[in-house]
């Protein structure tokens, strides 16, 4: 693990590259390193989160800056901006059910071909699927998810990157660490090693490349 | 009495001691405002939180603690916070009891229509297609009609949030439970008859010999 400047950590970041970014409403997400995205224009991203936030919220904040060439989520209903941008087909939106993004994303972090899910049966979210019956029940297979990039937002870190997340700034965060090539974590502070006990670490700091130190009042 | 204090109070009613109950956005938030004093239930907030209580006083708020809609909360005692895989865990693995959830359309079938109006608003599903799919019992709270239109219809004309029947629809005119052999009419709000029920609501309403008037408190 390294400690980088948001700077930093944000110029290992192509174009055109894939990003999955912890966060429910901008809470759980690294403001420093989206303020960075923006400030080195980072352009054609496809990102991968629970939703787009607000307009000057969270990954909304990419959206508004028209950074995001595809955008897969659960929900953009908070975002006006999205829906614009979707309607004007300046955006591709991706919309898949909560429970299943998150089990996409486990299963590409966990070594999983993809997960059998009852949700979304005989919805529009079927469409282009396979279904496969088992026991008697439909279910849909939806594939695994990777990106290039996790980009998290943790309370602290230690040296080593084992990371700890306050309440409900988890969401997406642990998952995200699993299923990228390169993992960046923002965080409020640094502890010293074996300062946090065994059983406070949620993220093992074998999956994290990259610490950058954040501002402190952010969700 | 306002009529989504009136849904609000009929659907806590719906509650039982010890339930794990998630409450939607909007409307479905003001039920936790009138759950019955002798019974006690948790609720649960899939961005990951179980025993999410009420709003905190101001100055007070943790950024870190918020509920579905990034409001500020607090957490009771015993409360716990986790990740969203394990929070559709508990909601799609059956661990649920009660999800309470808005509607913009539900049809004879039981089936419900809450998550997008093509053309006009996409909000998307969010957490709602786990929801309806793995709760224990799935009750809509709605307004009767929207500005005129029928919502309670006889075959959604918007996209499904799942086939799955829901267990009770509750309005500001009536109780309404989907069954095998179609929408029953349960209860009429105080001061509303059968009729204007019946007027209200464009899917066929299987109508009882006697049709109680709603309690509440």
């Amino acid at each position: 693990m390294e400690v980088l400047t948001a700077h930093g950590a944000v110029g290992l970041i192509g174009d055109d590259t894939s990003l999955m970014i912890g966060g429910f409403l901008g809470v759980g997400t690294p403001e420093s390193i989206i303020t960075e995205l923006i400030a080195q224009k980072k352009k054609g991203l496809t990102v991968i989160g629970n939703d787009s936030a607000f307009p000057d919220k969270g990954i909304g904040r990419l959206i508004s800056e028209q950074l995001v060439k595809k955008l897969i989520v659960s929900h953009i209903g908070t975002n006006p901006v999205t829906q614009k941008q979707m309607i004007e087909k300046s955006l591709e939106v991706e919309l898949v059910p909560q429970g299943s993004l998150i089990e996409k994303i486990r299963a590409g972090g966990v070594g999983l071909g993809g997960i059998l899910t009852p949700t979304g049966v005989g919805t529009v979210v079927e469409e282009s699927k396979q279904i496969i019956e088992s026991e008697g029940q439909k279910y849909i297979l939806e594939l695994p998810i990777k990106a290039k990039f996790a980009l998290i937002k943790a309370k602290k870190a230690d040296y080593m990157g084992n990371l700890f997340y306050s309440l409900t700034a988890k969401n997406f965060n642990p998952l995200i660490a699993l299923a990228a090539d390169i993992v960046i974590a923002e965080v409020e502070e640094i502890v010293p090693v074996g300062s946090m006990s065994p059983e406070e670490i949620h993220t093992p700091g074998i999956l994290v490349d990259y610490v950058v130190v954040g501002g402190k009042k952010n969700g | 009495m306002d009529s989504k204090v009136l849904i609000a109070k009929r659907v806590a009613m719906e509650l039982k001691d010890g339930d794990l109950v998630n409450l939607g956005i909007g409307l479905p938030t003001l039920v936790a405002d009138y759950v019955p004093a002798n019974i006690k239930v948790m609720f649960q907030s899939e961005n990951g939180l179980i025993g999410m209580g009420p709003v905190p006083p101001q100055g007070m708020e943790n950024p870190d603690l918020t509920n579905a809609g990034a409001a500020p909360v607090s957490s009771v005692a015993g409360a716990m916070t986790f990740d969203t895989a394990f929070s559709f865990a508990i909601i799609r693995g059956g661990h649920l009891d009660v999800t309470v959830l808005g509607g913009l359309q539900v049809d004879e079938k039981g089936r419900l229509a809450n998550w997008m109006v093509p053309g006009k608003m996409i909000p998307g599903m969010g957490g709602a297609m786990d929801l309806v799919t793995g709760a224990k019992k799935v009750i809509v709270a709605m307004t009767h009609t929207s500005k005129g239109e029928f919502k309670i219809i006889p075959e959604c004309t918007l996209p499904l949030t799942s086939i799955r029947r829901v267990d009770l629809i509750v309005t500001e005119l009536a109780v309404i439970e989907p069954t095998d052999e179609g929408l029953v009419l349960r209860e009429v709000a105080p001061n509303v008859t059968v009729e204007e029920v019946i007027k209200a609501t464009q899917a066929k309403l299987i109508v009882p010999q006697t049709v109680p008037a709603m309690k509440v408190l």
